[in-house]
C-alpha cells in the first residue's frame, strides 16, 4: 500500500512536470502532425480504399524512435544535472519506487499522445467498416511498444547528466532493437558472432512482435516480450542508479 | 540519537572519507567544518542514505542506514548543497510533492505545507515557480522542504552558502529556533557560523576528523584564541600533504 502511494507521488509529479512546461504540448503536437502526415500523405490512407489502420500503425515504431527518446531523456539526466536526485533519493521511498513512478509517468504520457490519435479511427469508421477488434489490438500493441521504448529511454537517461547524450544513445539503442532482425543489421554480427548470438539479437527485435499485434492477434508471447524488455530496462536503471558515485 | 560508526567511502582508488566516528544528541547543533573537498558532503550523503558507505555505518534513531535506509530517511530532514529543487514547480506544489512522498495526507499534509511556508516566510512567493526565485528564496524553499515533516534530525549542507548577510542571519535564526528539540548537523566553511549557531564543532580534513569539541574548547587550542588559526593549523598541513601524495 505504502509502496503504491510512494510510486504514485513520484508518478504524479513527473506527469505534471511534462505539462508544466511547453515540452508536453510541443511533443503532442509533433506526434500528431507526424503520424498524420505519414499516414495520410506518405502511405496514402485515402487512395488505398481500405478501411483499416495498417498504414497508421506502420509508422508508429518510427515516430516513437524519434519522439520517445526526446520525452524520456530528462527523466533522470535532468535530476542528476540539477541535483534534485539528491532530494528524491533521500526521501523515504525506495529506488525502485522512484524508478517505477517515473517510468509509468513517461509511459502514460506517450499513451496520452497515442490516445489523441482517435480521429484516425473516426475517419476510418466514417469511410468504411473497419474491424474494431484489429484496431484495438493495434493500439494495445502500440502502447506496449511505447512502454518498451520508454524503458530504454529511461535507462539511458539514468546513465548520464547530459540530456543530449541520453537522447542520442537511446535513439541508437531503439534503432538497434527496431532493426535487429533486418539483414543489414544481422550481417554486422554474423561476421564475428556465433550464430546463436545473431539469432538471439534478431529475436530481440521490436518489429515482429508489433506486426502480429497489428494483425489483430494478441499473443501471450508478444505481451511477454514487451513486458520483459521493460523489466530488463527497469532493472538496468536500478543497477545504474544504485552504483552512481555522486549526483 | 545519531551515531556515526567508522564511516568510510572510496571512489575508486580515492578515499574521500577514511573512517569517521562521532555522535550527536538531542538539542545539539553540530558544526561540520573543513576545507572544500575534505569529505563533509560525502559524509552527509552517507548519513542521509544517498550514497552507500564503503564501510562503517550510521545509526539514526536506532536504525541502521545501510540495513533500513527508508526508516532512517523518514527521521531526517536534509538540505543538500546548493539547495536543489524542481524549478518548473511552484513553491506550494513542490512542498505538496514532498508531503506526498513523506506520506502525509489530507489535513496533515495541508498543515505541514502551510506550516513550512510560514516558518520559512515564503507566503509572498508561494505561487511562484521556483526557477524564478532569488537564491535566498530558493534556499528557504529547500529549507522548508527539509523541516516540512518536523523531523527529529536535521542535516544541512552549507545552508548559508551564497546568501547575503541578512539572509544568513535569517537562516541562522531559524536553526537556533529549532535547536532545542532536534539533532542538527550543519556543514560550513564559514567559521563565524560556528560561534553563531553551533554547540559543538567537528573539524574534518582529508576525510578524517582532526578536532571535536565545543567552540570554546577548539579556540583554546590556539595561542591566539581565534578559530581561524585553529582551523588553519589543523587542516593546512593535511591538505598540503595530500597534494604531495596526489
Amino acid at each position: 500500500m505504502e509502496s503504491i502511494q510512494n510510486t504514485g507521488a513520484v508518478f504524479k509529479r513527473e506527469l505534471k512536470s511534462y505539462f508544466e512546461s511547453p515540452v508536453a504540448y510541443v511533443f503532442l503536437v509533433g506526434f500528431l502532425v507526424l503520424t498524420g502526415f505519414l499516414t495520410f500523405s506518405v502511405t496514402r490512407f485515402y487512395e488505398r480504399q481500405v478501411a483499416d489502420l495498417q498504414p497508421f500503425f506502420f509508422w508508429h515504431p518510427w515516430v516513437y524512435l524519434l519522439l520517445v527518446p526526446a520525452a524520456t531523456m530528462g527523466l533522470w539526466a535532468e535530476e542528476r544535472r540539477t541535483g534534485t536526485i539528491e532530494l528524491l533519493l533521500t526521501m523515504p521511498v525506495t529506488l525502485l519506487q522512484a524508478i517505477m513512478g517515473k517510468f509509468l509517468a513517461g509511459w502514460l504520457f506517450i499513451t496520452i499522445g497515442l490516445a489523441c490519435t482517435f480521429p484516425v479511427v473516426l475517419t476510418a469508421s466514417y469511410l468504411g467498416r473497419p474491424d474494431m477488434g484489429v484496431i484495438f489490438c493495434g493500439y494495445v500493441g502500440s502502447a506496449l511498444m511505447a512502454g518498451a521504448y520508454v524503458s530504454v529511454g529511461m535507462l539511458t537517461s539514468a546513465m548520464t547528466r547530459s540530456q543530449v547524450i541520453a537522447f542520442v544513445v537511446s535513439l541508437l539503442l531503439c534503432l538497434l532493437l527496431l532493426l535487429a532482425g533486418w539483414p543489414p543489421v544481422t550481417s554486422l554480427f554474423t561476421q564475428w558472432a556465433p550464430s546463436w548470438l545473431v539469432e538471439a539479437i534478431a529475436a530481440f527485435s521490436f518489429t515482429p512482435h508489433f506486426e502480429s499485434l497489428q494483425r489483430g492477434v494478441i499473443d501471450a508471447r508478444d505481451l511477454t516480450y514487451y513486458l520483459s524488455v521493460m523489466v530488463f530496462m527497469i532493472a538496468g536503471t536500478q543497477i545504474v542508479l544504485a552504483n552512481r558515485t555522486a549526483a | 540519537m545519531l551515531e556515526v560508526r567508522d564511516l568510510a567511502k572510496h571512489f575508486g582508488s580515492i578515499a574521500a572519507v577514511k573512517g569517521v566516528s562521532f555522535s550527536v544528541g538531542m538539542g545539539e547543533v553540530l558544526g561540520f567544518l573543513g576545507p572544500n573537498g575534505a569529505g563533509k558532503t560525502t559524509t552527509m550523503r552517507m548519513i542521509t542514505g544517498f550514497l552507500p558507505p564503503t564501510s562503517g555505518t550510521a545509526l539514526v534513531g536506532g536504525q541502521d542506514v545501510t540495513r533500513n535506509p527508508v526508516a532512517v530517511k523518514r527521521l531526517i530532514g536534509y538540505l543538500p548543497e546548493n539547495a536543489p529543487a524542481y524549478h518548473s514547480m511552484t513553491v506550494t506544489n513542490f512542498l505538496r510533492f514532498i508531503a506526498d512522498v513523506r506520506g502525509l495526507r489530507g489535513e496533515a499534509k495541508r498543515k505541514a505545507v502551510d506550516g513550512a511556508i510560514e516558518k520559512c516566510r515564503l507566503e509572498s512567493v508561494r505561487h511562484q515557480s521556483i526557477g524564478t526565485l532569488s537564491k535566498g528564496y530558493r534556499q528557504r524553499t529547500c529549507f522548508a522542504q527539509a523541516i516540512l515533516h518536523n523531523p527529529p534530525i536535521l542535516i544541512m549542507d552549507e545552508p548559508t552558502d551564497g546568501l547575503d548577510p541578512n539572509q544568513k542571519h535569517t537562516v541562522r535564526q531559524m536553526i537556533k529556533d529549532m535547536a532545542a528539540e532536534k539533532v542538527i548537523i550543519v556543514s560550513t566553511h564559514i567559521l563565524e557560523e560556528v560561534d553563531a549557531v553551533c554547540t559543538r564543532a567537528i573539524i574534518i580534513s582529508s576525510g578524517q576528523i582532526v578536532a571535536n569539541g565545543t567552540p570554546a574548547e577548539l579556540r583554546a587550542r590556539s595561542a591566539t584564541g581565534r578559530l581561524d588559526d585553529v582551523f588553519r593549523s589543523l587542516t593546512l598541513g593535511a591538505a598540503e600533504a595530500s597534494t604531495k601524495e596526489g
